[in-house]
């Protein structure tokens, strides 16, 4: 079956609203589907479980917890990655901490679910921002799928776990395909290597993954390089990584967002605390603090590119020869 | 009190209505990238608000924000270039069309956030008149916006610390899909009312009428008076935002959009014009936005190498000794 990565998504909405009556969904412009995500779901299981909200991000994401301590699964979506840092406050100082500061008399099993996260080109600063770094920093369960099957087993698994989960879906990954044959759940913190190689690991978070894949198919034959995708950045998969890092001894990590006290950061300190490297470990993501400017030239400056990862990989190779 | 310049509105809406449509045009064409949210059918709230105020007064304006950028005075051949990411651009190319700001004409910028203005405004202009400029503001929102914990927050500041805002709810009936009615418990004005503050409907496709509570409500502030909120009710005639040219959303009946457009602020005040006038002014504003698209397309591209530039306004770097290599 050919899948494409939105189609994954309403599939997983689908399939977790037909399994268990307490999930629904609660959005903006969902009943008809304004993000594409949600269409026909509302003809389907009607508006009851179908939300359509008001614009109030803050009140609809503390609904969401609070109808999750009463025992549903709400599933949140939000138009615009940058919302995030509007409800951060609902998500973090709320829904995170119930468990731990009710000394464990209570669950908050929440989706948040951000479709066309990062750059949209031409949406401008405050709509292109990939704001997942910050819930991997204050704990909140993290997944930035970079495949269609992996679009639909990492939401699902979320809509079934019993913490909140924000599920990052890039706005670059929403047009890949791919053929499946069966859908699963997607555990938490289990990377894969998506392409084996031997003398360079890159770490590539979501749509970067099919970035990473294409450079090492153009370096074949130079630089055989190893693509890992995380598929959760928090939990993340460090053995996974470790063992790949093992038998290549070089590290790139490919990160749409951005640099300092980025995931990238996290991630190569994570391993150089424990092995030595044969070269220096490098980033290639978006730079400190990065605004994005309007115009697509500038837009895409600011991005982590292929270019930019096949001189990371070139680096790290002569580095060590 | 001023009286309206028949003239003048008119010459505003349909500014605000041809770039729009050029704007659409140069969005299917692929020179405007990611598209725009158009104003087309609201054009006579920007017009007739923003002629009641000052060059020094202040607006934010919203995610469908050429109309109150272009209201407010700024040139429409650097507001194009911006919509087309140029150089030459009102902000360098670095905004685009939902964060179009021209400061030196009082416009802190459209924003992209909804409902997240109004209190910026609020805090501009309270600090302009404590420094001793005697400013008044105007701030628009949607519908929308009105169910935003913000919004709300800033009427409350603005009320309780007296800061003459005129808060300007464009009332389109809609937030993308979303009807009014099942959006707003109580009424618009009723919020204004929880927090003392006057509040009144106008008829937001009648430029004139818009224009003459907008003009009474500035008068007050001016005088000492606090701030007040105006619900104008209007029609958007075209799409949310133009990617609905190309993915359709079911919500809209053909008849409502037809009886929506049927009151359209550009006629209503046109037909207030002798014919002869309203060629002439028709002729003149085709010609200034001629010259705005040529202009806007003749300009460069920023560099790549300054996609940073303005990041801080102090010049600040974040890393020192380390790059970014
Ligand atoms: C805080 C926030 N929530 C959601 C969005 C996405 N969004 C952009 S415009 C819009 C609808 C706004 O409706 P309204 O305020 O009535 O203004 P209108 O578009 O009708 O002019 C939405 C939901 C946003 N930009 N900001
Ligand atoms: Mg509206």
């Amino acid at each position: 079956m050919r899948l494409s990565y939105r189609r994954a998504l309403t599939r997983a909405l689908a399939d977790e609203l037909a399994r268990d009556e307490s999930v629904f969904l609660l959005g903006e412009d969902v009943r008809v589907g304004a993000s594409t995500i949600t269409s026909g779901l509302c003809r389907r299981f009607g508006p009851e479980r179908v939300r359509d909200t008001p614009l109030s991000e803050q009140a609809f994401t503390s609904f969401a917890t609070g109808a999750a301590l009463a025992g549903m699964r709400p599933v949140v979506e939000f138009q615009i990655p940058s919302l995030l840092f509007l409800v951060f406050e609902q998500i973090v100082n709320h829904a995170h901490k119930f468990p731990l500061m009710t000394g464990g008399q209570c669950a908050v099993p929440v989706t948040y679910l951000v479709p066309g996260s990062g750059s949209r080109t031409g949406w401008a600063g405050q709509h292109s921002d990939h704001p997942y770094p910050l819930f991997a920093h204050v704990g909140v369960v993290t997944a930035v799928p970079a495949t269609p099957t992996d679009a639909y087993g990492l939401l699902v698994s979320a809509i079934r776990h019993d913490d909140p989960v924000v599920v990052f879906a890039p706005a670059g990954a929403l047009d890949v395909r791919e053929d499946v044959d069966t859908l699963a759940p997607v555990p938490f913190g289990r990377g894969v290597v998506r392409r084996a190689g031997d003398e360079v690991t890159v770490v590539a978070v979501g749509h970067l993954v099919h970035d990473a894949l294409a450079v090492a198919e153009d370096l074949a034959g130079q630089v055989s390089v190893e693509v890992f995708d995380p598929r959760t950045v928090y939990p993340f998969d460090l053995d996974g990584l470790l063992a790949s890092v093992a038998r290549t001894g070089r590290l790139v990590v490919f990160d749409d967002a951005n640099r300092a006290c980025g995931v990238a950061a996290e991630i190569v300190a994570s391993v150089v605390e424990r092995v030595r490297l044969a070269a220096p470990p490098r980033r290639v993501t978006r730079p400190d603090g990065a605004v994005l400017p309007f115009a697509p030239g500038l837009d895409r400056a600011v991005q982590p590119g292929r270019e930019a990862l096949t001189a990371a990989i070139h680096h790290v190779v002569k580095d060590a020869r | 009190m001023t009286g309206a310049d028949p003239v003048g509105l008119y010459r505003t809406v349909r500014l605000i209505r041809r770039f729009e449509q050029r704007a659409i045009d140069l969005v299917h064409h692929g020179q405007i990238v990611g598209g725009i949210h158009p104003y087309l059918g609201q054009e006579g709230i920007a017009a007739g608000v923003c002629a009641a105020l000052r060059p020094a007064d202040l607006v934010t304006g919203t995610h469908r924000g050429h109309g109150h950028v272009l209201a407010k005075g700024a040139d429409p051949a650097r507001t194009m270039a911006e919509l087309c990411g140029r150089e030459t651009g009102l902000n360098r190319g670095r905004g685009g069309s939902m964060h179009a700001a021209d400061l030196s004409v009082g416009v802190l910028g459209a924003n992209a956030i909804v409902g997240a203005a109004g209190a910026i405004l609020t805090g501009a202009v309270w600090a302009r008149r404590r420094r001793g400029d005697d400013v008044v503001g105007a701030t628009f929102f949607g519908d929308g916006a009105v169910n935003e914990g913000m919004l709300l927050e800033a009427f409350n500041l603005a009320a309780l610390w007296r800061v003459p805002v005129l808060f300007v709810c464009e009332n389109n009936g809609y937030a993308t899909t979303m009807p009014v009615a099942d959006a707003v418990a109580g009424t618009i004005t009723g919020r204004a009312g929880a927090f003392g503050m006057p509040a009144s409907v106008v008829d937001g496709q009648d430029p004139e009428a818009v224009h003459a509570v907008a003009a009474a409500a500035v008068a007050r502030m001016r005088g000492g008076g606090g701030p007040e909120l105006v619900e104008a009710r209007t029609y958007r005639f075209d799409a949310h935002h133009t990617f609905e040219h190309v993915v359709r959303l079911d919500y809209r009946s053909p008849e409502e959009v037809a009886a929506g457009r049927a009151r359209d602020p550009v006629d209503i005040q046109g037909d207030r014009l002798a014919p002869h006038r309203r060629a002439q002014v028709d002729a003149e504003v085709e010609a200034t936005l001629d010259a705005a698209v040529a202009f806007a397309l003749a300009g460069p591209e920023p560099d790549p190498a300054g996609a940073l530039d303005h990041l801080y306004a102090s010049g600040l770097t974040g890393r020192t000794g380390g790059g970014q290599a």
